[in-house]
């Protein structure tokens, strides 16, 4: 088996004194889509700030390794240069500043990193059409400012464009079926899924079932007060949405009992 | 306080880079000021009859006045005979002819600031007055313009030299009963910029005075007055830096700006006065008054500042509305960091009929700044169908700065529309952190994101200044795609 791209182990981490990831062990390889599914509060949403390297969360035991390299030990810029991407639960709005612009800006920091040649305008231009296409995405989103008066939609679509053009080896998604309808969330799902390759990673944290219909999981992890309590298949989602986060709760407790 | 903020903290301490001293012999008057000080200015200057008089009136007027404080901006009491009203570099012989008897010190000077005042300017298209103090120091391009009919010369010229046209319109637009601070500078003004461009005449370059104050306890009171005449188009910038000093020197200028039918004045200012150091010592107190007249119809006049510097700025460009279908505008961006303080907005004075005003202001406060907008919109009695719109949006870098908006708005006329907007928002960690994740260092994110705040006031400076002015902020320049 190829080696993994991302190994988080017995994580402990959390804010302001207060306990939130109590122990996360999860490994990911290339080629996997993992589902991080819990109820809210469970510390989905920390597990991926964690992860961007967002400031404001102490680690307090546990690490994560990157393809091998000790992750948390780098600045956030740092790590999305070296191919980890967040699509963020609520995208943040840069009034005035052009969504193509800060593409590019984005685009030719991870090549300068990799000590590629920036693209120009032309260059990056094309690159931006090809993958328009792919995301069925009006060209208008990109004359204006970042994610500035974009719909609930729009935001998730551009995030998910984004993430086509930086071309990610782990992709982290969190909660990107929120304030979606069902067909915002099936061209979204299909964006991604027209991303996998068997080099690259995607981590779906989600705290309902339907994205799953779109975005179908390898493994399914099920995350409940900082601690993953049951991993499995794609049936695991079902099951969970038959009969709901009571049903592991309940069993949780037995198993603690 | 987060890794985040302290990075943003660093980040707005960037140096004085213009602060250097230029080591000329400079003739000066004695501080203090009396009538003889202000007669000596006007013997020094060889000023006719008239001109002494008017400066001795406002002197008589100033005195009568007090100083203003009703502006936010809190600084020491300042002592006016503790001044000096008058410095010059030491002439070599007499004035300078042409600019190759310039001294080449000051030269260097302006070339350290990136002026192009040699006729090598000619590649940039930009024809350069430079203040140095109180003199004029050289006005390039003068033949071209010339050729059009443009005057473009400094003030004490255009006294000997077109006298009839300066004692028409100095002191319309701001007479020197207007306030304090302009009276002060009707009495003492020592030079400034010239400008007249003739009927339907669009001048052919922009149009750019660079003021410098370099002498210790020296007062900087330049008087610029432009005249555009009926369907004529003029773009003119001003451009300001000052040496490094812990004493606090005194800005008060006056700005006189006349459009008649259908002229349009379009007046940028890229304000870099030294701002004191981090601890607020020194720095310039930019005490200004700026006016323009929309005399004609359909005459426009348009102010777009930039201001860094000073330690404390108080200006108000503004415009009187007074020919029909007349349109005034206002675009500014004003940065207080450490303990700067800016008091700054415009005036929109509605009289003609179907007037326009347009307001944009962007406050940007970082350490601990105080930034304020202080705007009046005046629509009067006979301005039927007047319109304005403003918009004044007011940025927080750090804790520990302020932003206050302070909006007047005076309607006498039912048929008029006025819309006021305001916003403040505090650069945001969120908006930060969505950078990082897209591999952009937090440097440059403070810098995209200043700029994007910042870009409607930028679109509207010429291309050269505007590319000055997101350098001037510490912003990589923006929007080479899209």
């Amino acid at each position: 088996m190829s080696k993994p791209i991302l190994e988080i182990k017995n994580l402990h981490a959390g804010v302001e004194g207060k306990q939130i990831l109590k122990g996360i062990s999860l490994t990911i390889h290339p080629g996997e889509v993992h589902a991080v599914m819990g109820p809210n509060g469970s510390g989905k949403s920390t597990l991926a700030a964690v992860l961007a390297g967002r400031d404001g969360y102490d680690i307090t035991a546990g690490g994560v390794l990157y393809q091998g390299k000790d992750l948390l030990d780098l600045a956030p810029e740092e790590r999305a240069r070296e191919g980890v991407f967040l699509a963020f639960q609520y995208p943040v709005e840069i009034p005035g500043v052009n969504s193509t612009y800060f593409l590019k800006a984005a685009l030719n920091e991870v090549r300068k990193h990799h000590g590629q040649p920036e693209l120009d305008a032309m260059e990056f231009l094309t690159l931006v059409k090809e993958k328009m296409k792919l995301m069925e995405l009006k060209d208008d989103l990109l004359k204006r400012s970042v994610n500035e008066g974009f719909s609930g939609g729009e935001k998730k679509r551009a995030e998910i464009f984004q993430m086509a053009v930086l071309d990610p080896k782990l992709a982290i998604l969190d909660e990107t079926d929120s304030g979606l309808d069902i067909d915002a969330l099936k061209v979204v799902s299909q964006g991604v899924n027209k991303l996998k390759s068997a080099d690259n990673a995607q981590l779906v944290i989600t705290h309902y079932q339907r994205l799953l219909n779109y975005i179908v999981p390898d493994f399914v992890h099920v995350l409940v007060d900082g601690r993953i309590v049951k991993s499995g298949g794609k049936e695991l989602a079902l099951e969970l949405e038959a009969r709901g986060y009571d049903w592991i709760l309940k069993g949780e407790a037995a198993s603690v009992v | 306080m987060s890794t985040a903020t302290e990075t943003i903290e660093d980040l707005v301490k960037t140096e004085y880079k213009y602060g250097f001293v230029t080591d000329v012999e400079t003739e000066s008057a004695p501080p203090g000021l009396s009538e003889d000080t202000i007669r000596m200015i006007s013997r020094k200057k060889n000023e006719p009859e008239w001109l002494t008089e008017w400066r001795l009136k406002s002197y008589r007027h100033w005195l009568t006045l007090t100083e203003p404080a009703w502006q936010k901006a809190h600084h020491a009491k300042i002592d006016y005979q503790a001044i000096c009203y008058f410095s010059q570099p030491k002439p070599k012989k007499d004035a300078p002819k042409s600019l190759d008897e310039v001294d080449p010190k000051l030269l260097e000077t302006y070339e350290k600031l990136g002026i192009p005042l040699r006729e090598r300017g000619r590649l940039a298209g930009v024809a350069v007055d430079a203040i140095f103090d109180s003199v004029s120091v050289g006005t390039t391009f003068r033949k071209q313009l010339a050729e059009k009919g443009v005057i473009f010369c400094s003030f004490t010229e255009a006294v000997h030299e077109h006298p009839e046209l300066v004692k028409k319109y100095l002191g319309s637009v701001v007479p020197y009963t207007d306030n304090f601070y302009a009276a002060l500078n009707s009495a003492v003004f020592t030079d400034g910029s010239f400008c007249y461009i003739p009927k339907d005449v669009r001048c052919p370059m922009e149009l750019s005075t660079y003021f410098r104050i370099n002498a210790a306890n020296t007062g900087q009171f330049e008087r610029t007055l432009i005249v555009a005449d009926d369907a004529s188009h003029v773009s003119y910038l001003e451009g300001c830096t000052a040496p490094m000093r812990d004493e606090n020197q005194l800005h008060a200028a006056v700005v006189e700006l006349v459009a008649m039918e259908g002229a349009e004045i379009k007046y940028s200012t890229v304000q870099n006065w030294y701002p004191g150091d981090e601890n607020g010592k020194g720095g310039i107190y930019n005490f200004v008054t700026k006016r323009g007249l929309c005399k004609g119809r359909n005459s426009k006049i348009t102010w777009t500042q930039v201001e860094t510097g000073s330690a404390i700025t108080w200006k108000y460009p503004s415009c009187i509305l007074q020919g029909d279908n007349s349109v005034g505008e206002f675009y500014s961006v004003a940065v207080t960091n450490n303990y700067q303080q800016a008091d700054t907005g415009t005036k929109m004075v509605h009289i003609g009929k179907n007037t326009r005003s347009t307001i944009i202001s962007k406050g940007i406060s970082a350490g601990h700044g105080q930034n304020s907008y202080r705007g009046l919109v005046k629509i009067q009695k006979s301005a039927t169908h007047a319109r304005n719109f403003s918009q004044c949006d007011s940025m927080l870098i750090g804790s520990k700065c302020g932003a206050h908006t302070f909006p007047y708005i005076e309607v006498k006329n039912t048929t008029a529309s006025v819309e006021h907007e305001a916003s403040t928002s505090k650069i945001g960690e969120d908006q930060i952190f969505y950078c990082n994740q897209r591999g952009i260092a937090t440097q440059d994110a403070v810098n995209l994101i200043v700029n994007g705040f910042c870009k409607e006031v930028f679109k509207e400076l010429p291309m050269e200044f505007a590319v000055e002015a997101q350098k001037l902020l510490g912003v990589s320049l923006e929007g080479s795609v899209g």
